[in-house]
């Protein structure tokens, strides 16, 4: 492992209370000044503003922790920043710190491993931790790649059979140039590079559609009280993750599951129905129901067709071209042909299921078009995208090289470099792999 | 390499031992010990490895014995008359940075001298030489009578003497001798069940006939070491004067040719050229049609060939759309006619031989003086090995060479080098020396062999190597004569030679970090350089593809005394400077790793934490550091922390 200053999401993926973000190494405390533009006291919880340093956009509202090593969890200077829980917040800090000089994302285990090596922890810390670092280890990282959707997969299996090829070809150029060899290696070896340096390039150019493919699309359950909402999460979700009753205020908090619409993964929320409540429980709910409404990526605003069309300001302001309006309980009679911010509505009945074929097609829809339609499968991992822009970058100074026959030890080095990146998502390659396929493709030997 | 000295014998079953001679001949030595018994270390083979053991223990001062079978089958080269390479030229380079005999022999026996890959940078430049044998054999023979403290005795060992602990103390000979020594480094090569076949024809090598081979053979077993088997093949060999070689296309060697040894001044032998041929349609459909005679394809060999040196037949069957396999043509010596043509090693039987050489341009009417054969042998798993070859079942026994499962004079060679300095290094007390992969290709490949074994004859690759662009032929010196010097491995000569160079070497990048010129007077002069107004050092000019040293003159003249040698070497190193510089944290990581040692006797399985099968991986394995560890193929990073946890609380523990 490297040394040098790292940095990880230290909390779960994924919507969250809070998501904390730790950095440990000689400069972190000068990350936490770039970003939060000044330094707590150290171990003092302070609540500070995150600041873009590239364009000092505002990224977040956050509390920071300043531990000046030695006295910190892996013993160097540490630095912890416990943030609002989206996703893109998380997002927008970790590129924020990937844009600083000498910092890089922490290897799996690397924060325990340092640890470690200051002398913060014992074997039985060890033990502990050693499950849950299993978790990104090496081997279930091939794994992942397994169960990622079968084109991303693929697609870095492809770049990985390439750039072994590559490797292996300049390798032999160098190792066995008294062999006899075809004349064209080098320059096909070329072609090969910058092919597949043009393809990264491409697919790292897809706006972090990736990653939210990864984390899924937020779609969230809004609209005033016992107009069904519950009653129509549980018939996407096929189960019943939320409490269904005739009293108005049942669902007091968000309940969430996860989805699958069109072959793209959705976060869906239930919420509570929007209302002016005298319960302060139940106001905090609104309240979070208002702001989750406000949050997710898509809303599904939900009326009864008996009281079709009174709508509220609360449910006014949620309706926008994220949002489709349902109107439910069609089975109690048809709602009134009307408009409600200019929508007509998705008529349905959760209770007879009529409509509900209709509301799938219309969020496949605009799933798909959220999702976009690209040949190329997207980046799923802020990881994944470090890695390949680590590739690309080397591919790049290897097809900058002019004479690639004449200087095919530092063409290789950098081909040596590209692997290694790219070995972090596709499992390493090591020299047998190279040799293998050296012996396989050319008639080697005197 | 094998011992081909016995396939054209009349004896049918011929060994490396049959003709042992069973009368001890000495060879005086300057400082003889006082009892004829007693010795610091004991070398068993005058193979390459042996040679460069026995003389690296008696460079470091240990009273040195080297028993061989006959004294003057020292320093032969046994398969193909070249030393050297791509990687091989570096192993030898770094051989001569610590004083070892393998750069000094072939700078007197080398008749061809080529650098390969010289259209490349000189991180990947290989020197390689022709060998006249009887020379060569003669350089190593005469350096190692030259050196004080080494006696040889021509006598065959029965078997080890271990003390109740299972230590090694001395060992004994066929003729009932005892010797007695604080370690022993053996380097038999192939004689563990060498099986030698030539066609359906199969010759025991080192086993029938002779009790005390199957002595040390049984030694081994007894003691319980892991063992696989491993094949090689040698192709026949040709009486020159039967070749045609006015149709053959000539590859001359370099003028003037580049010696191995840092010593060396100028090659004195007479140079000669090689001859290259090509084998056609006829040569491989005749293959093709006695494919079942030959013992590879019959099923008669079992053990695992090496993949980048395929016999014939390999090429034949695997590469069938090829219709020609270059063959290089390599005389054997200035004065003797037999020719090794390298690129076609067989196991067909001699007829068929006869009748595809035949097929090959300008050896119509070539005489075969040796058929080629393929042989089988046993070697020891190296994980049973430490870094530092010493056998981690039997203390003092150390293993160097092809019993370690290597093929190549070099890696022999550079095996031996260290086996013998450790040997005498045990002897004296003293903590190993190891060499990492930074620091040298002998550290690479003992690194692989100790710590993931091999499942073919292991040979030295530059792609093996992380840090290629440092571990290059032209600063084996840098890397490592200082610390050879300071085990006493080295010599005043070559000490005195060194430190000029690199106080040289000193004095200039002082004086080139120094001298600056704008970028504006850098342009005026031709250089294409971005105009920023920061200063450039010479050094920094220097780096750039188009200034050799010689550019350097017209900015800064006091430059102009430099010598050739000196200035080259700057060149290179400003070449690589920015590659390096990045490599540097890398390297840093890398030895932090390797500084957490991992006991020897540590058992895996008594670690909490650690699966079944991670169990099973290090403890054949037997890393022995968490960085050996992490090169382990399967071994987790869960598991590396794990192992980090216990080995840190360890440390602990010690130091408190």
């Amino acid at each position: 492992m490297k040394a040098g200053t790292i940095y990880a999401l230290a909390s779960g993926r994924g919507q969250a209370g809070i998501a904390v973000i730790r950095i440990s190494g000689p400069g972190a405390g000068g990350a936490l000044a770039a970003l939060a533009q000044k330094m707590p006291l150290p171990r003092c919880a302070t609540r500070v503003s995150l600041i873009d340093p590239t364009d000092g956009g505002l990224l977040d509202d956050s509390l920071a922790l300043w531990f000046p090593g030695p006295a910190s969890f892996t013993g160097e200077d540490v630095v912890e920043f416990h943030l609002h829980g989206g996703i893109a917040v998380v997002a927008g800090v970790i590129e924020a710190l990937a844009s600083i000089d000498g910092l890089r994302p922490a290897e799996a285990g690397e924060f325990t491993r340092r640890a470690f090596e200051n002398g913060k922890m014992d074997l039985t810390g060890a033990e502990a931790v050693a499950d849950l670092v299993a978790a990104e280890t090496a081997a279930q990282r091939s794994q992942a790649l397994r169960q990622m959707r079968g084109a991303l997969a693929a697609l870095y299996e492809d770049w990985r059979a390439r750039l072994l090829k590559a490797q292996a070809h300049m390798e032999a150029a160098i190792d066995f140039s008294e062999d006899e060899l075809p004349g064209n290696l080098v320059t096909e070896v070329r072609r090969l590079v910058s092919d597949m340096a043009a393809e990264l390039e491409r697919h790292l150019a897809d706006g972090g559609r990736g990653e939210r493919l990864r984390d899924g699309l937020e779609l969230a359950i809004v609209g005033p009280p016992n107009v069904g909402k519950s009653s129509l999460f549980n018939t996407l979700a096929g189960r019943d993750a939320a409490i269904v009753s005739p009293v108005a205020g049942t669902t007091r908090d968000v309940i969430e599951v996860h989805l699958d619409i069109g072959g793209f993964p959705v976060l869906i929320a239930d919420t509570a129905g929007l209302r002016d409540s005298a319960d302060a429980i139940e106001a905090e709910g609104v309240s979070r129901a208002e702001a989750r409404g406000r949050s997710a990526d898509l809303r599904l605003v939900v009326f009864s067709a008996e009281t079709w069309p009174d709508a509220g300001p609360a449910e006014l302001a949620l309706i926008d071209e994220n949002s489709i309006v349902v109107i439910n309980k069609s089975d109690l009679g048809m709602p009134k042909p009307a408009l409600v911010a200019g929508r007509p509505g998705v008529v349905i009945s959760v209770k007879t299921g009529d409509g509900i074929g209709q509301l799938l097609s219309a969020l496949e829809v605009w799933v798909e078009r959220r999702f976009g339609h690209d040949e190329a499968p997207p980046l799923t991992r802020a990881r994944h995208r470090e890695a390949l822009e680590g590739c690309r970058d080397r591919l790049r100074e290897f097809t900058a090289i002019g004479d690639i026959a004449g200087q095919a030890e530092i063409g290789a080095e950098h081909l040596r470099m590209a692997g290694r990146a790219l070995g972090r998502i596709t499992g390493k390659v090591d020299v047998e792999d190279l040799l293998d396929l050296i012996f396989r493709d050319f008639c080697i030997g005197k | 390499m094998f011992h081909v000295k016995h396939i054209h014998k009349p004896d049918p079953y011929p060994t490396m031992e049959i003709d042992i001679a069973r009368t001890a001949f000495y060879i005086p030595a300057m400082s003889e010990p006082n009892h004829h018994s007693q010795f610091d270390v004991i070398v068993i083979g005058g193979g390459h490895a042996g040679c460069e053991a026995a003389a690296a223990a008696a460079r470091l001062g240990a009273r040195t014995l080297l028993l061989t079978h006959r004294i003057e089958a020292i320093g032969e080269m046994s398969c193909n008359p070249a030393i050297g390479g791509l990687a091989k030229g570096q192993l030898v380079r770094e051989i001569d940075a610590l004083d070892g005999l393998m750069a000094k022999a072939i700078d007197r026996g080398g008749i061809q001298f080529r650098m390969l890959n010289r259209s490349k940078g000189p991180a990947v430049h290989g020197p390689r030489a022709q060998a006249d044998r009887k020379l060569y054999k003669q350089a190593v023979q005469d350096l190692l009578a030259e050196q004080a403290g080494l006696t040889i005795i021509a006598e065959a060992v029965d078997d080890l003497r271990l003390d109740a602990f299972g230590a090694v103390t001395g060992v004994r000979t066929v003729a009932g001798r005892d010797f007695q020594a604080a370690a022993v480094v053996v380097t038999t090569g192939t004689f563990l069940r060498g099986l030698i076949h030539i066609g359906d024809r199969q010759i025991p090598g080192g086993r029938v006939g002779d009790r005390r081979a199957v002595g040390l053979s049984y030694t081994f077993k007894r003691l319980g070491f892991r063992l696989g088997r491993l094949k090689t093949g040698t192709p026949p060999r040709l009486d020159g004067r039967t070749i045609d070689w006015s149709q053959l296309a000539r590859q001359p060697g370099d003028t003037p040719p580049t010696p191995f040894s840092y010593l060396t001044e100028r090659i004195e032998t007479p140079q000669i050229d090689c001859h290259i041929t090509h084998t056609n349609e006829a040569t491989h459909a005749l293959i093709r049609d006695n494919l079942n005679r030959s013992a590879m394809y019959s099923g008669q060999i079992h053990g695992t060939g090496p993949r980048y040196c395929p016999s014939i037949e390999d090429k034949v069957v695997r590469f069938a759309d090829r219709n020609a396999h270059q063959i290089f043509l390599e005389p054997e010596g200035l004065d003797v006619p037999t020719v090794y043509p390298n690129g076609i090693s067989t196991s067909l039987p001699p007829d068929v031989q006869h009748l595809m050489v035949a097929t090959i341009p300008g050896l119509e009417s070539a005489k075969i003086t040796q058929p080629g054969y393929a042989i089988e042998y046993d070697f020891v798993d190296p994980r049973e090995l430490k870094p530092s070859l010493e056998t981690l079942r039997t203390p003092g026994l150390y293993l160097a060479g092809q019993i370690n499962g290597t093929t190549g004079y070099e890696e022999a060679a550079a095996q031996g080098l260290m086996a013998g300095v450790n040997a005498a290094r045990a002897a004296a007390n003293a903590l190993p020396f190891v060499l990492d992969r930074a620091d040298a290709y002998i550290g690479v490949m003992i690194d692989d062999l100790v710590t993931l074994g091999t499942r073919e004859p292991y040979r030295m690759f530059t792609s093996r190597a992380e840090y290629r662009l440092l571990l290059r032929a032209d600063n084996a010196d840098q890397r490592l004569t200082e610390i050879g010097a300071e085990i006493g491995c080295v010599g005043g000569q070559r000490l005195a030679v060194y430190r000029w160079k690199s106080a040289e070497l000193g004095r200039l990048r002082a004086i080139m970090a120094e001298l600056t010129e704008s970028p504006n007077s850098l342009k005026a002069q031709g250089l294409s350089i971005n105009q920023d107004g920061v200063r450039r050092t010479a050094m920094e000019v220097l780096a750039y593809p188009d200034v050799d040293f010689q550019g350097l003159v017209k900015f800064w003249p006091e430059l102009a005394e430099v010598s050739p040698e000196i200035a080259r070497q700057l060149e290179i190193e400003a070449t690589y400077s920015s590659y390096l510089a990045r490599q540097e944290a890398d390297i840093l990581a890398f030895r932090r790793d390797e500084a957490l040692a991992i006991p020897d006797g540590l058992e895996f399985t008594a670690i909490p934490g650690l699966s079944t099968e991670v169990c099973s991986k290090l403890a054949e394995a037997r890393p022995a550091t968490l960085g050996a560890a992490a090169r382990i193929s399967g071994i987790t990073p869960a598991a590396l922390t794990v192992l980090l946890g216990y080995v840190k609380r360890n440390d602990r523990r010690l130091s408190a």
